[in-house]
């Protein structure tokens, strides 16, 4: 009886101590994405409304050419953006993994950029593009009078653009993680390796990256969460231009809900937008599931 | 040496002195959005007649036009409304209206005959349903022709032009001498800007009202509005590369420094070139359409004032609602703002050249048009304004422009 009594107590401690959080929960996430969903059936517009219209604002979104293209523009630079940070961050933190000179400073060298907001990383990044006074007109007067290097007036290029600035701030944060992941594979392997005669970067693609899987699977699931969330580095790039072409997700609904006083048009796309991210993160989710029961089992 | 009970009679006779001797008038919270150097002199105009006939004004200035209206609606849904918020003179506050969310003026409006001197259009958009919600404290045109004396001097070009033939023989000379015809920033409401120019001037003011305020799906569709949009395509070709996302003020100081020749863009332009110490006439000229009926748009800002039963409140915003519409301080508003006054029965001595012209062809109603956001809620007007701006960047075959606009203007 004593026994059963101080496993209850314990475990009502814990729960009162979760209390606080699983409320913020409950109430300010799930409460607020189903406020929205139910918003997204109503014709709202600068204040919410009860009166039902079903699908009608899903039709019209789906009706939009500038929602369409965000989507588009969402797909192109997530697929680019986390591909490029992936890559370039593991080689980085393979270069200082070799027991460079001077690592420290390399270390804080390129991971400086993320200390910086998205909209200075913009900002700045503008400026450097800008065909006039940037990029293209230095190269210009160096001589090359032909270059040009005008993408961020580009209709089909200015994506590219957003990409390029928003890598060259993240990928240090990449680097940091999986310089992280590789401090903590055992010297052991590196000897055996070298003792059965295998090549440096055979042991990385074939060794190492399966080993650091666990810190490879949060950077990936922190750049997915930055890519769905863009909206600085594109409001102070281009403000979502030229005409509409960097338009993202993000802030097509922002423009809804405030400056549009379209509450409904922005929820419905707001909960399609989760959607899409449920649809990317469930498989994965799914497989780790599966993988961690088979490992409970064995 | 004094003793203690004179220090005493001394403290109490100098903290007498300290405070007022009468209560301090009805404190007035203002927000607005009128932060740039210009702006912010214009906005003080109102503040000091406002303190000098008793009132305490208290200035909640908050950048940007969207930020300022988001803030203010979230404090009058939130139970903590400021005493007066600035809107545009457009359907915005229309909203607000309908929820039941503000106090009206009629007393105030009835008192001062508000509807002997305001022009129709703003009539229409501050009087619902019958009550007066708004006071409107300006009248901004947003489609003036500027254009650089220097640079017209450069490209050989005499007269300014006369109609919008003339025009585009202006911009082929001025791309011909080597500067830049049009100057533009390329942002959808700069874009908005042009196509409104091209609507009023090509279209004229039936197909304007046909369009914007009427949705007529058949004179969208019809061909007096595709050469309308066949007109903007055609200025595009006059713009230089460097236009996407370009302020509209950068556009403008290429005017002053001579390196362009027109810019399509509202009378707050006048600002920028004050500043740079032009003088209209002499440095710069300024147009407000093409022939001798051309429209005058009209859109402006007004102050609502949100529900409240507390009656230093109410008696604050009825004297905001009197002291902004006095004719004199409608002048001074009006001088640094770069606007005109939205009472024509002004005295117009102290006025620019540019505004005088304005403040006249204002005195002619049967020239008087609403800019698009009277006419359409925000929901519609960003809607078409994705639409041209889509049209402008691109190269989208007309008649799929027309059906886009037909298609967005019916929601």
């Amino acid at each position: 009886m004593k026994i059963n009594s101080k496993a209850v107590l314990r475990h009502l401690v814990s729960w009162a101590a979760l209390l606080p959080m699983a409320a913020t929960v409950i109430v300010a996430y799930l409460g607020t994405v189903l406020w929205s969903l139910k918003i997204s059936f109503t014709n709202s517009r600068t204040f919410p409304s009860d009166e039902l219209v079903g699908f009608a604002q899903y039709v019209r979104l789906f009706n939009n050419d500038r929602w369409l293209l965000s989507l588009q523009n969402l797909a192109v630079y997530g697929v680019l953006f986390i591909a490029a940070c992936m890559l370039i961050g593991f080689l980085l933190a393979v270069f200082i993994d070799q027991k460079v000179m001077g690592e420290g400073l390399f270390r804080t060298v390129f991971l400086y950029p993320y200390a910086m907001s998205f909209v200075a990383t913009g900002l700045v990044w503008q400026w450097l593009l800008n065909p006039g006074n940037g990029l293209q007109q230095a190269v210009r007067q160096m001589g090359f009078g032909d270059f040009t290097f005008d993408w961020i007036i580009d209709q089909d290029m200015v994506i590219y653009t957003i990409v390029i600035a928003t890598v060259w701030q993240a990928s240090g944060l990449v680097m940091a993680m999986l310089l992280a992941g590789l401090r903590g594979i055992d010297e052991e392997i590196w000897k055996a390796a070298r003792l059965d005669g295998i090549p440096t970067w055979r042991v990385y693609v074939s060794i190492v990256l399966p080993m650091i899987g666990p810190s490879v699977a949060t950077v990936f699931i922190l750049l997915l969460t930055a890519v769905v969330k863009v909206f600085d580095s594109v409001i102070s790039m281009t403000q979502g231009g030229p005409g509409t072409a960097s338009e993202v997700p993000a802030k097509f609904i922002m423009d809804h809900l405030f400056g549009r006083a379209n509450i409904a048009l922005a929820s419905a796309g707001s909960i399609v937008l989760l959607l899409t991210v449920l649809a990317l993160v469930a498989p994965f989710m799914y497989a780790r599931a599966r993988a961690d029961r088979k490992e409970a089992s064995k | 040496m004094l003793n203690a009970s004179q220090w005493v009679a001394i403290l109490v006779a100098a903290l007498g002195l300290l405070t007022p001797v009468h209560a301090a008038g009805p404190k007035a919270e203002v927000i607005h959005w009128w932060t740039s150097g210009g702006e912010s002199a214009a906005v003080r105009k109102f503040s000091e007649a406002y303190t000098a006939a008793g009132g305490v004004w208290v200035d909640t200035a908050i950048a940007v036009g969207e930020q300022a209206r988001s803030v203010a609606v979230n404090r009058i849904v939130g139970g903590n409304p400021p005493t007066a918020a600035q809107f545009n003179t457009t359907k915005q506050f229309l909203d607000l209206v309908e929820q039941g969310m503000l106090n009206n003026v009629d007393d105030v409006a009835a008192r001062d005959g508000w509807d002997k001197f305001l022009p129709e259009t703003v009539l229409n958009v501050v009087r619902v349903k019958g009550h007066f919600y708004a006071a409107p404290v300006n009248i901004h045109m947003p489609t003036w022709f500027w254009y650089s004396k220097a640079a017209f001097k450069r490209a050989g070009i005499a007269d300014e032009p006369k109609s919008m033939d003339e025009l585009f023989l202006v911009l082929d000379k001025l791309k011909a001498a080597g500067l830049i015809p049009l100057a533009h920033g390329g942002q959808p409401w700069q874009e908005s800007i042009v196509f409104t120019a091209m609507l009023a001037n090509v279209g004229g003011s039936d197909l304007y009202l046909k369009v914007f305020r009427d949705h007529d799906a058949k004179a969208i569709q019809g061909a007096a509005f595709k050469d309308v949009l066949l007109a903007f395509k055609r200025l595009q070709s006059y713009v230089d590369k460097g236009a996407p996302g370009r302020n509209w003020n950068d556009a403008t100081a290429m005017l002053i420094t001579g390196k362009a020749g027109v810019q399509i863009m509202g009378d707050w332009a006048k600002g920028e070139f004050t500043s740079a110490n032009q003088t209209p006439g002499k440095d710069y000229g300024c147009i407000p359409g093409f022939g001798p009926k051309s429209a005058y748009i009209i859109q402006g800002d007004v102050f609502v004032f949100p529900k409240t039963t507390n009656a230093e409140a109410i008696k604050a915003q009825k004297m905001l609602a009197g002291i902004m519409l006095v004719p004199a301080t409608q002048v001074e508003f009006s001088n640094k703002k770069g606007s005109i006054p939205v009472r024509t029965d002004v005295d117009s001595s102290r006025m620019d050249l540019c505004a005088q012209k304005g403040l006249a062809i204002m005195k002619d109603k049967s020239r008087q048009l609403g800019n698009g956001e009277v006419y359409m809620n925000p929901d519609q007007n960003g809607a078409l304004n994705d639409i041209l701006t889509a049209y402008w960047n691109k190269n989208l075959p007309v008649e799929k422009v027309q059906k886009d606009i037909a298609a967005a203007l019916a929601n």
